[in-house]
């Protein structure tokens, strides 16, 4: 998970060149319970680092995912359509949101990395 | 569930076993309360179908009436035939209001010297109120203060509270009896909230935790939380007071009518009578049904309910994923004109409608022990 950036709001992003891929922390999953459905932005949405892009619904509620940074929707995990509960199996792996092209990579650079956010969730339990 | 942020929750006799368990405590109707416990929503979901869940449901209000008729007492405030019931035997009712809305719904069983009466946490200082009101002169009204509530359902729970309880395979669906369960004085009654075959066991206070111990130590039983409790009563097709029924909603839009019995309708003497039998007569303008969208989005409360033209119709009273159906299903109020099962509806989630279909309750068969 080096190079894994995380936000308040408990979204992972990493970066491979000028592309991020975003998804839910372990802590956020876990907050959630069973996923059930996931609504993905739509491959070439322009998003805004904060702003709202996806939607995870669990048995109980709905939630929503915001973009950690800025930047066009390049792909999108399809196979959580059929398959929500990758969101709970493997947050960081396959259960991946989307990818953007991030149009302000200096953006990353507020948010926190691995070790500063286990301390910061640490910090809300 | 409105929470008032400036009075402390209360805890039922059982909140140390829920924390011990590893459940998530939330705050409901006043309480803190699991929602879910390791297992999750939808593995207890699952569990309480295919085996047996107990739940702790003691922030309901018990409550005691004694008089010299309580039957007939307690019908000036709801449509149910109290004083057909032969001891032992229960009904689900309503407490209905002068418009004919419903204040609460509840579960009145008759005892030989008594009724014993269930209503929901959020209404239960309400209702008492109401009651002590309604009935004062007639009959006197009791808060069990004393007593937990806990519910054991499932395929299981009859063979599970057989080993505690020998007395309890006697009871049929809506029936009730005092037995002792693993040597513990308790008023069992077999009824639920799941759908499921299943009990409701009021217990001492300061024996809850023995007989929690008791239960949850079978191999059948897993502990299920207000998160499974929801899921499950809403694949049965039943109504949640506050959300599927309210004082705006009247008992035939809510499709309740088979709870207010024959005689009632002859006689009246209800709250609301004058609306209720009317509308029984003419046909409501509006009704409650089940919604299923398609494809896997749920649909929340709140949601406004389309007709093909795209013009609100109505609205999603209660909605969510059904673990055992394996998809979203709504509840919801239509005008009757939409309300045929397999009648066309869209229902709007995030500026999108959803197509959606009415579809007949219970999204899931009951599967009560009649007897």
């Amino acid at each position: 998970m080096s190079g894994t950036k995380f936000t308040e709001d408990h979204e992972w992003i990493s970066v491979d060149g000028d592309v991020g891929t975003v998804g839910i922390s372990d802590y956020a999953q876990e907050q959630l319970g069973d996923v059930v459905f996931v609504e993905l932005p739509e491959v070439g949405r322009q998003l805004e680092k904060g702003g709202e892009a996806a939607v995870v619904e669990s048995v109980k509620a709905a939630s929503e995912i915001y973009a950690p940074a800025s930047g066009e929707v390049t792909e999108i995990n399809d196979s959580l359509e059929d398959a929500p509960a990758t969101v709970n199996q493997s947050p960081f792996g396959d259960g991946w949101f989307f990818k953007i092209k991030l149009s302000d990579p200096d953006e990353l650079d507020a948010l926190m990395d691995e070790a500063a956010y286990k301390s910061f969730v640490e910090g809300l339990e | 569930m409105q929470e008032q942020s400036d009075t402390p929750l209360k805890r039922t006799p059982l909140y140390d076993q829920h924390v011990a368990c590893g459940a998530k405590m939330v705050p409901f109707a006043g309480y803190e309360m699991p929602v879910q416990y390791p297992l999750g929503i939808m593995a207890e979901h699952r569990h309480t179908r295919a085996q047996a869940g107990l739940f702790d449901v003691s922030h309901m209000g018990q409550v005691r009436v004694t008089g010299a008729d309580p039957a007939r007492a307690i019908e000036s405030l709801v449509p149910g035939d109290i004083q057909a019931l032969a001891p032992g035997r229960m009904r689900y009712t309503l407490f209905t209001n002068e418009t004919g809305g419903i204040l609460d719904d509840l579960i009145v069983t008759r005892r030989a010297d008594d009724l014993f009466v269930v209503v929901n946490a959020d209404c239960k200082e309400q209702d008492f109120a109401h009651m002590q009101a309604g009935m004062a002169g007639d009959a006197t009204v009791e808060m069990l203060d004393d007593r937990a509530l806990l519910a054991l359902q499932g395929p299981a729970a009859a063979a599970v509270l057989a080993r505690h309880a020998p007395d309890s395979g006697s009871l049929v669906f809506m029936s009730a009896a005092a037995m002792p369960v693993a040597g513990i004085d308790c008023f069992v009654t077999r009824s639920g909230y799941t759908g499921e075959d299943g009990f409701e066991i009021s217990v001492p206070a300061d024996r809850a935790a023995d007989l929690f111990g008791v239960l949850t130590g079978e191999a059948e039983v897993e502990p299920i939380g207000l998160g499974a409790r929801d899921s499950l009563r809403l694949e049965a097709g039943l109504c949640l007071y506050g959300h599927d029924i309210d004082t705006t909603t009247t008992p035939v839009e809510a499709g309740l009518s088979w709870a207010i019995n024959k005689r009632r309708r002859e006689e009246g003497g209800f709250p609301g009578a004058d609306v209720i039998l009317k509308q029984l007569a003419d046909g409501p303008s509006r009704r409650r049904v089940g919604i299923r969208p398609e494809g896997r989005a749920p649909a929340r409360e709140g949601a406004d309910i389309v007709d093909k033209d795209g013009a609100v119709v109505g609205k999603v009273t209660s909605g969510g994923f059904g673990p055992t159906v394996e998809g979203p299903i709504a509840m919801g109020y239509v005008p009757v004109a939409l309300a045929a099962p397999g009648t066309p509806v869209g229902l709007v989630v995030r500026g999108r409608t959803l197509t959606a279909e009415v579809v007949k309750t219970p999204f899931v068969a009951q599967r009560y022990a009649k007897g």
